[in-house]
């Protein structure tokens, strides 16, 4: 007997699908924005070997770059508690994604600020910009305009890997799909439309950031 | 019923969950390895059909969450009347997953062999296979190493989501533990420098590795 | 006192010893032409004057900014002493008139019209003024290396150092820049400059400078050296170059 797939039980839940869906956009949002600040930080603190923040940052970076995004969440929502710091599911979520995104943006980061020319150094210098000057006014905008393609990858990254969030109880799109498949036991139909949402969400963000990054990184209409 | 556990029951434990991690992640990255190298010739083949199901296959494992992937091998396998364990789907989940990332990290390679290699092998009248046996491989692999070896880094943390469809793994066994002993900031902890262990001599490595490209070059 | 003042002036990279005393006194409205075989210490020696390379021995007073030993404010230094690249290193994310109007807003805290106003008066002066809104990379190197004159001149700087400024330019775009130059001089600039362009060194300089080995080998006016050089390292230069 052939199995007869039935997508009509998942498109009853379309409205369960969409909120979960925004919810893993907003879940993005807020773990993206801090994160690249973060990263920002970070990469200013090892480019300059500003000490001791260089060094905490490095193992930071090496702690979390070797872990898996699972553990860290797990770690931050059953074991904090323990240290007295106690957060909700969503509250984890972002920390967990802050702080993943984080890392990995500081190198990336740091890349950029790496590969500046010299000679955008030393015309900075020889018109008397201070350090701090060059930074903002010279090296921070090519440098994040050079590594804009990685940092939104990395975001993309973060957002699929909110998909375990639901193991916390996050009401995120997998958490949704979940949800509906144990009520309608339609488990293959239900995660391929969620998987096929993530995908269109992938798509849809990374096209929204690389056309923010043109207009506002790199600050040219074209 | 309470079971003491003392902290060296918990190491071991855990220990021996780490052997399935291990085992997981080489035999992804085997797997995945050689499905890799089948979808890279089939992507940078002339063939218009295999470049674009190769394209597709390597935007949707790119596109789509680990865990999505593990769910839909997970219950889809059974609809073709596969009865699936959680080891297989995830030795076989994971495999796919690998062999995506792997054949797009490969093909950046090979495109970086310049078009004067290709170009002066045609010359000399070598077929396709020929060229990419003889001249095209051999480049292309020496930049392929430190990428691919980083690579394996994500590959060990991706066996962690497998725990979600019930492999018992290194995060599975933790989640247990954690339960059982009321000590989840020890295990996991301690299931964190687990991976650490795992990760960071393969960062490290992959780090080595290109800076003596770099330095070669 | 001249406005530049170098004296005993040592630079070493490592254990190469790159400049080895160099004395040299530049007045007001001068127009130097640094010449001498590449590697000869020419662009070390600019860029020294301006702190972007420290000096080991020695002492450098620009206009009563000094520095002595390596020791002295830098940025001082570098609000009377412009420089033009080699290379342009025009800032690829401003505009030709944000370019200019970036140091005098930062470093002098000019008002911002009052900025504008200057970065339109200098790229009037070199011929850009239909430029001010357009990229680096929308202009050619010629127009490019003109920005970077008028970035270094909004500074208002009491001498220009020139690092072969016309070297990285296609042939045809090389007059127009040192049309530019010409004329600053004709107003009355300091200019140091390093150069191959040995007939513009001989027509627009007032004074020679040859350097050979790190240390100033010949100097004078320039049509005399050029002509009558007194040491065969020049005359041999001289004969590879013209
Ligand atoms: N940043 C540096 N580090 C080490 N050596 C340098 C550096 N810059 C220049 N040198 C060396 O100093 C010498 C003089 O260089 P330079 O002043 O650039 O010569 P020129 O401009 O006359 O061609 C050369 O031997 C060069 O290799
Ligand atoms: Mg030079």
């Amino acid at each position: 007997m052939a199995y007869q797939f039935d997508f009509a039980p998942v498109f009853e839940n379309a409205d369960l699908l969409l909120q979960g869906a925004a919810a893993t956009l907003g879940l993005t949002a807020a773990g993206a924005v801090p994160g690249i600040a973060l990263g920002i930080a970070g990469a200013i603190c090892r480019a300059w070997r500003i000490q001791p923040f260089a060094a905490l940052f490095g193992v930071y970076v090496e702690a979390i770059r070797n872990t898996p995004f699972l553990v860290q969440l797990f770690f931050i929502f059953f074991g904090l508690p323990s240290l007295g710091v106690k957060l909700s599911g969503w509250e984890a979520s972002i920390l967990a994604m802050v702080i993943n995104l984080g890392a990995y943006s500081t190198e990336i980061v740091r890349a950029g600020i790496e590969a500046t020319p010299r000679g955008q150094l030393e015309a900075a210098a020889s018109l008397a910009l201070s350090r701090a000057q060059t930074f903002l006014y010279v090296v921070l905008r090519p440098a994040l305009a050079r590594v804009w393609p990685a940092l939104v990858s990395q975001v993309i990254i973060v957002m699929l890997g909110s998909a375990v969030c639901s193991q916390i109880a996050a009401e995120e799109l997998t958490f949704a799909a979940n949800f509906i498949q144990s009520r309608n036991f339609r488990a293959f139909e239900t995660f391929f439309v969620a998987t096929a949402a993530y995908f269109v969400l992938a798509l849809l963000v990374r096209q929204a950031l690389m056309r923010f990054g043109q207009r506002v990184v790199v600050g040219r209409p074209r | 019923m309470f079971v003491q556990f003392t902290t060296w029951d918990i190491v071991r434990n855990l220990l021996e969950a780490g052997r399935w991690t291990l085992a997981l992640s080489l035999l992804a990255f085997m797997l995945g390895g050689a499905v890799g190298l089948l979808v890279l010739f089939l992507r940078i083949s002339h063939n218009r059909v295999a470049q674009a199901f190769t394209k597709g296959y390597i935007e949707i494992f790119q596109g789509t969450p680990l865990l999505m992937q593990l769910f839909i091998v997970f219950f889809g396998l059974p609809l073709l009347g596969i009865d699936v364990s959680p080891w297989l789907a995830a030795a076989l989940g994971l495999t796919l997953f690998t062999s995506a990332y792997l054949a797009e990290i490969w093909r950046g390679c090979v495109e970086a062999v310049p078009r004067g290699q290709w170009e002066a092998s045609a010359s000399l009248a070598l077929s396709f296979p020929q060229q990419m046996r003889h001249v095209v491989l051999p480049q292309a692999l020496r930049v392929a190493i430190a990428p691919t070896v980083g690579f394996s880094v994500q590959v060990v943390k991706g066996t962690a989501v497998t725990s979600i469809i019930g492999f018992a793994e290194l995060t599975k066994t933790g989640s247990m533990l954690a339960n059982a002993t009321f000590q989840p900031f020890l295990v996991f902890g301690l299931v964190a420098a687990g991976y650490f262990a795992l990760c960071y001599p393969l960062s490290l490595y992959a780090k080595r590795l290109e800076r003596r490209f770099h330095v070669a070059r | 006192m001249s406005l530049v003042n170098i004296a005993g002036l040592h630079k070493h990279f490592g254990t190469n010893h790159v400049l080895k005393g160099i004395d040299l006194a530049v007045e007001e409205g001068d127009v130097i032409a640094l010449i001498g075989r590449s590697g000869s210490g020419k662009s070390t020696l600019l860029r020294t004057i301006n702190g972007l390379e420290s000096i080991d021995k020695g002492e450098l007073v620009v206009d009563g900014t000094a520095v002595h030993d390596g020791k002295g404010d830098l940025r001082a230094l570098r609000q009377k002493v412009g420089m033009v690249f080699q290379q342009f290193n025009l800032f690829p994310h401003l505009t030709a008139g944000q370019n200019v109007m970036l140091a005098p807003t930062v470093v002098k805290k000019t008002a911002k019209r009052e900025a504008e106003d200057i970065a339109k008066e200098v790229l009037l002066k070199v011929g850009l003024s239909d430029k001010f809104d357009s990229y680096p990379d929308q202009l050619s190197g010629g127009q490019q290396q003109r920005v970077a004159i008028a970035r270094a001149l909004a500074m208002r700087p009491k001498v220009l150092l020139c690092d072969e400024i016309t070297s990285a330019l296609d042939p045809e775009l090389v007059n127009e820049v040192l049309a530019v130059v010409q004329q600053l001089a004709a107003e009355g600039m300091t200019l140091i400059m390093v150069t191959h362009e040995m007939r513009f060194a001989r027509d627009v300089g007032n004074k020679l400078i040859f350097i050979h080995h790190g240390r100033i080998h010949e100097s004078g006016d320039p049509k005399t050296i050029l002509t009558n050089p007194e040491t065969p390292e020049l005359a041999n230069f001289t004969r590879a170059v013209m």
